[in-house]
């Protein structure tokens, strides 16, 4: 059996940061796993860890830079993975979900895996629509907003999709089939100090468009940003200001003009 | 092709708000466009539900009865029938968890760009831009939106629910449903557990969120909570990483809450954590972030270290 992971590397923003023009700067941006793909490597590597012969490879569009992300996948478990770059990716801003699924399709094709483990939203963009946009173009079977997964014998998967308020989904999905995985569903394991040295002998095979079969028409983006600013703010929000003991004293006052405490 | 079909959402026999908000936000569209508003109701007790959907600027209730609950190829066979009849200019969906499971593949299968978790929509001439937020909410951008047709899926509570009457055309569209092309099949439903407490009952809730940093750290938000005489919550990674149970998680996916007063600790104030708290009489937040959204619907705030913070006020309050 073959799972297939998505993985993103994620941008956030400094707590101090400038918008110049459309876009933040690189010196105030950090980059890091996207947290729902943390637990899509996760549930990957349970899998195969409970089943034999499962090969978990991860998949990333990106530059040579998210390679830093790519082997902390690799630590925790992930087999091999594919990166996807192409020099034309490079001019686009924001890459849009189509184009995104169209890339991804093409290696669904090539690797052929029974699931593919998506996180539910990539925390910068947050489209929350990559892995389902990926099962319509390739014709899998999916659930989205997974919060528990479990491979029954018969080859189907039982999950519980999460919806609002505490309610849960119970679904039976066929296989093969995407699941967009939400945070909470297991447990994400640090990389071992082990984990870290054997992802240095695990294999990050580098992919173009062409390679892929596509040139960039097949994923010419449709979303151009046009501007980006700060929100605007409706609340008049007071800031208490000063030292912790001053501050805190200003909110026992509050707390006492609010009335729920006797001062 | 200026007309705008909108998806209306219902659960367990009840309609979801979102879809008021739609029509909301589809009877604004079509007013730009010069088209009809196309309101689709499938699976459920459709009759009911379209009787409720009549109101102000709708043109058209398209009913597909097929199916009792949500299933998204259901959905995805309906709304592509739609399509083809009514020829959309905009498919309007909510950014709902259900949303989320079927508007990609709608997408999809239209071969129109897709923008999702819209806050705004703007149509100027024939160019549509759309805002949503990126960056957790730290920054608000506009996109442009290339073609002429697109799936929008909106965030609830961003536009005004329609609440008065219409005079919309009902169809009832029968539409021969592929069997085959259903791989998934929902066997019912949990709820999360009642725990201890029930957070939506509390007063004054104290609500800790990842800047806590570790599970030891949480003494000292217990320490300030009895000392108030408080119940403590939690945003959702407090919760994933199992430090407190799931029924003291505020927001989407956790309970909805209205205290007298709702103490943010290290919570950035992301979306769906706000969907849950927005309602309370007094918000205020403590954090060391001054561009955290938190700030933006809290009341009161403090742009300090909570480890500085919480022990100085517990002081102060004993
Ligand atoms: C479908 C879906 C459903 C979801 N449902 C929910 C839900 O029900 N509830 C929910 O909460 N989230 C939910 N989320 C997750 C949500 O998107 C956010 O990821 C989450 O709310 C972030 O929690 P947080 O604010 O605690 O953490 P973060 O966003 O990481 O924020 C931590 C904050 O702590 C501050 N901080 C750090 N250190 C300190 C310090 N020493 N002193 C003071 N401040 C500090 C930081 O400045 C930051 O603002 C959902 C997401 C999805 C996709
Ligand atoms: N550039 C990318 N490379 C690999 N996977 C991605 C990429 N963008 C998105 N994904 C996957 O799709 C999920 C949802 O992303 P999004 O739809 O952009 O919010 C993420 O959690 C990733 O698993």
């Amino acid at each position: 059996m073959k799972v297939l992971v998505t993985v993103k590397e994620v941008a956030t923003v400094e707590d101090t940061f400038e918008i110049e023009g459309t876009a933040i700067p690189e010196r105030y941006l950090e980059y890091d796993l996207n947290e729902w793909d943390d637990y899509a490597i996760e549930e990957a590597v349970q899998l195969a860890e409970a089943h034999d012969d499962v090969e978990v490879v991860s998949v990333t569009i990106g530059p040579p830079r998210v390679e830093e992300t790519i082997r902390i996948a690799l630590a925790k478990g992930v087999d091999r993975a594919i990166r996807i770059w192409d020099d034309e990716l490079a001019d686009y801003q924001l890459l849009d979900v189509p184009a995104k699924a169209n890339i991804l399709a093409e290696v669904v094709a090539q690797e052929d895996p029974d699931i593919v483990f998506t996180g539910v939203q990539a925390d910068d963009d947050a489209f929350g629509a990559t892995g389902v946009a990926l099962a319509a173009t390739s014709d899998y079977q999916w659930a989205a907003v997974v919060n528990q997964f479990e491979l029954e014998d018969d080859g189907t998967v039982s999950v519980h999709r999460e919806l609002e308020g505490g309610i849960e989904e119970l679904t039976e999905v066929q296989l093969p089939a995407v699941f967009t995985i939400q945070t909470g569903i297991n447990e994400p394991r640090y990389a071992s100090l082990r984990g870290i040295r054997m992802a240095q002998q695990k294999e990050i095979a580098e992919v173009t468009l062409a390679d892929l079969g596509l040139d960039i028409d097949a994923i010419d983006g449709a979303l151009e940003v046009t501007s980006m600013a700060e929100p605007e703010t409706e609340s008049e929000v007071t800031l208490f200001e000063g030292d912790a003991s001053s501050t805190a004293s200003q909110l026992v006052d509050l707390f006492d003009d609010l009335g729920v405490i006797d001062a | 092709m200026s007309d705008i079909l909108i998806v209306t959402e219902h659960r367990r026999g009840e309609i979801r708000p979102v879809s008021y908000e739609l029509i909301g936000c589809g009877a604004d569209l079509a007013s730009k466009t010069g088209g009809d508003l196309h309101v689709a109701v499938i699976s459920g007790e459709v009759d009911e539900m379209a009787a409720a959907f009549n109101r102000d600027g709708v043109d058209v209730i398209h009913t597909v009865a097929d199916g009792d609950e949500f299933n998204h190829d259901i959905y995805r066979q309906a709304i592509a029938h739609l399509v083809e009849d009514v020829d959309p200019r905009f498919v309007i969906t909510p950014q709902s968890v259900n949303g989320m499971d079927y508007a990609p593949a709608v997408a999809t299968d239209m071969g129109v760009p897709l923008v999702t978790d819209a806050v705004g929509i703007s149509l100027d001439g024939e160019q549509l831009t759309v805002t949503r937020e990126m960056y957790g909410s730290k920054v608000e951008t506009t996109v442009a939106v290339a073609g002429e047709r697109a799936v929008i899926t909106i965030r609830a509570g961003e536009w005004p629910p329609i609440e008065s009457g219409g005079s919309a055309e009902i169809e009832v569209v029968d539409i021969d449903i592929d069997e085959s092309a259903i791989g998934s099949t929902v066997t019912g439903f949990a709820e999360m557990a009642a725990g201890d407490v029930d957070i939506s009952e509390a007063d004054i809730l104290v609500s800790i969120g990842r800047g806590i940093d570790e599970e030891e750290n949480l003494d000292i938000v217990h320490e300030l909570a009895n000392t108030l005489g408080a119940t403590v919550s939690a945003s959702r990674p407090i919760v994933d990483a199992g430090w407190l149970p799931k029924n003291r998680q505020v927001g989407q996916s956790g309970k909805t809450v209205s205290p007298d007063v709702y103490i943010a600790i290290g919570i950035s104030g992301a979306v769906q954590h706000v969907a849950g708290m927005k309602g309370a009489k007094t918000i205020i937040a403590i954090n060391n972030d001054s561009n955290a959204p938190i700030f933006d619907i809290a009341d009161y705030g403090i742009v300090d270290d909570l480890f500085d913070v919480v022990p100085a006020l517990t002081e102060a309050l004993a």
